[in-house]
């Protein structure tokens, strides 16, 4: 099976989603489609399954009800074949990594490669590593070295490094810049956006960090209520009268991210259309 | 069906060798064509992509990497393929230090590993000495400021490692009892000596078997869990924590392990011997027609009471061991979650060997000392 470039305009559409833990209902209604070729940033207060609702999109988590199409296809917790296919085309940097300790970095982006292109020579899979390592803004030095032997900067680098393994159409990152100095955090969420315009894919970011918003995101969902209750450019949201969305962006932090970027009215430029 | 890149090789009009690569270059199709190409050392002028299909960067850098190694130019890339090709060269791969480090099968290599064990085994007895004088240390000040003993870890550990284990070590040291007994009585029977088979059963009970193999087995249950529990919090940075907020780890973690496990093994050593005994007595009652009381009562003139004190004796020499080995493997884990089974397993296998090792040196003391 060859992977064809996804070529509709929404990667991701979430439809009527529901999930719940027991009686514990996370998302009711829950509706989204992603663009392609944006960067979506993702907020919500804490627990209100902005997590989850990833975890639902990439099939780790039971749906009560709804329908999630990723790439055009369904995605429904079962391991069918197709499913297996469209995990080749997606990468995911968890929240802390999630690298395997027993590993190196080079091994850690290797293990993805060995298990979808067996054929791929072994020294082929190396350089391959080594690049990613440098495209992910690591010294080369550090494939060698276990996730252990990391700071926490670069162990999100490498978990990056190890999401960008396949070249995939879709990336999903769980609060990147979260523990993150603010140079490192800013260098982050730079390299997060030059990946974005070389390689072209799309990118479901969750994160709390008002100046990644600022910064990189096209359009930006807001999570309250159990579902999406909005999704737009910053200065959209403002425009909104939902007592949530103005706290949170007029709050004090987000008054200062919005005046030390001055970026909200650059981010109503058109999105671009992937390639 | 999957759709592979391929490639031609074209000649040109002045003599000129061209590449010429057709279908997609991406991760899914290119391990075919990087296999074929990879380690020929053909010239080629120039190396063409206009016919090429998609292209990431894995195409991207097979490319460029056939291009710097051919001397070839790229010509006809997408916008998208000169953009990508870009990026995965911007800063030059130093392709030298591949297979650099001598192979660890090479001479060279052995040499240097068996170095490495050598020196990896001093340190390793200097980081023991350091954790004994450090627990030395944490007991000390434990004796001189009672107050410091964590007396509800102390009771926790007690009924872990003691009160927990009572069915199990009860079940095997009877199992023992019967087993001794039985194959006792087949040996001595061929002598007619078969009413001996109640000293074999006590006295081997009490001086040796009761309390060895008690101690492998709480080697194996609460050594081993000492090493993990510990080993875990060390990587979770518990421990770092407890230091930070002044609380000694050795008072707090290892201090009550060692009396528990020490204090513990005694009784556990004695309980077992009592329950072997009584395994013996059980079997002897069907096979040698010996009544039950009987044998219990043949025991109290038949074993010496010096045999009960070796017992008593080697029980917490035997616990020192099995926690001390537990509680320093844990706190040798650093790193990542190998470390944690790696140390478990020497945690078990050192305790083990260090009792049979002591049990065997105990064996000739006491018979020297005239408690045979």
């Amino acid at each position: 099976m060859n992977r064809d470039h996804f070529t509709g305009d929404f990667p991701i559409v979430v439809e009527g989603l529901k999930t719940a833990f027991g009686d514990h209902v996370i998302h009711e209604g829950l509706d989204l489609s992603v663009r392609r070729g944006e960067i979506l940033g993702v907020v919500g207060g804490s627990g209100t399954g902005k997590s989850v609702l990833m975890r639902a999109i990439i099939g780790l988590q039971q749906l009560a009800a709804g329908n999630i199409e990723v790439l055009g296809d369904a995605i429904s917790g079962d391991h069918s074949e197709d499913e297996i296919d469209i995990r080749s085309r997606w990468g995911v940097l968890f929240q802390g990594g999630a690298l395997f300790s027993t590993l190196t970095v080079a091994e850690n982006i290797e293990v993805p490669l060995r298990e979808f292109y067996p054929e791929i020579s072994p020294a082929l899979r190396r350089e391959i590593a080594r690049y990613k390592v440098m495209l992910s803004g690591l010294p080369d030095e550090a494939a060698d070295k276990y996730p252990s032997e990391l700071s926490g900067g670069m162990r999100k680098r490498a978990g990056l490094a190890r999401a960008l393994a396949m070249d995939p159409e879709l990336l999903f990152l769980d609060e990147p810049t979260a523990g993150l100095d603010p140079i490192g955090a800013a260098a982050f969420d730079a390299l997060t956006r030059e990946l974005q315009d070389t390689l072209g894919h799309t990118v479901f970011l969750i994160t709390h960090d008002l100046d990644t918003l600022y910064e990189i995101c096209d359009r930006v969902a807001v999570l309250a209520d159990k579902r999406v209750i909005a999704v737009g450019t910053i200065p959209e949201l403002l425009a909104l009268d939902h007592p949530w969305i103005q706290e949170y962006f007029n709050g004090p932090r987000g008054r200062a991210a919005s005046t030390a970027r001055g970026r909200a009215k650059a981010m109503d430029k058109p999105v671009k259309a992937g390639e | 069906m999957r759709e592979w890149a391929e490639f031609t090789i074209a000649e040109g009009k002045d003599g000129a060798r061209g590449l010429v690569l057709t279908g997609p270059l991406v991760v899914s199709s290119i391990g075919r064509l990087d296999s074929a190409l990879r380690g020929s050392d053909e010239r080629f002028a120039h190396i063409d992509l206009s016919q090429v299909g998609d292209v990431d960067t894995v195409g991207a850098w097979t490319v460029w990497r056939l291009a710097r190694d051919s001397g070839a130019d790229i010509v006809g890339a997408s916008d998208k393929a000169q953009r990508l090709i870009a990026a995965v060269h911007r800063n030059e791969l130093d392709e030298a230090d591949e297979s650099e480090t001598a192979s660890p099968y090479s001479p060279e290599g052995l040499i240097g590993r068996v170095g490495g064990y050598v020196i990896g085994y001093f340190e390793g007895v200097r980081t023991l000495l350091g954790f004994l004088g450090e627990l030395i240390l944490a007991m000390g000040s434990v004796i001189r400021h009672p107050g410091r003993m964590r007396w509800t870890s102390l009771v926790r550990q007690l009924e872990l490692v003691g009160i927990q284990a009572l069915p199990i070590v009860g079940l095997m040291s009877f199992l023992v009892g019967i087993v001794i007994a039985q194959q006792g009585a087949v040996q001595l029977e061929q002598f007619g000596a078969e009413i001996y088979t109640i000293n074999l059963t006590g006295r081997l009970s009490f001086r040796e078997l009761g309390v060895l193999m008690t101690a492998i087995m709480v080697a194996g249950r609460s050594g081993s869990s000492f090493a993990a529990q510990i080993g875990t919090m060390k990587l979770t940075e518990e421990v770092d924590a407890m230091r930070t907020i002044g609380v000694s780890p050795m008072e707090a973690l290892v201090v009550p392990r060692v009396l528990a496990c020490t204090f513990m093994l005694m009784v556990l050593g004695f309980y077992a011997a009592i329950l072997s005994i009584i395994g013996g007595a059980f079997i002897s009652m069907y096979s040698l027609d010996i009544p039950f009381w009987t044998f219990l009562s043949r025991i109290q003139e038949v074993v010496p009471r010096h045999d009960l004190w070796v017992g008593l004796i080697k029980g917490p020499l035997f616990g020192l061991i099995v926690a001390l080995a537990g509680c320093y493997q844990g706190m040798q884990v650093k790193g990542d979650s190998e470390a944690v089974g790696l140390k478990t397993t020497l945690a078990v296998v050192q305790a083990i060997f260090a009792v049979i090792v002591l049990d065997a040196f105990l064996a000739v003391f006491f018979t020297e000392v005239g408690w045979g």
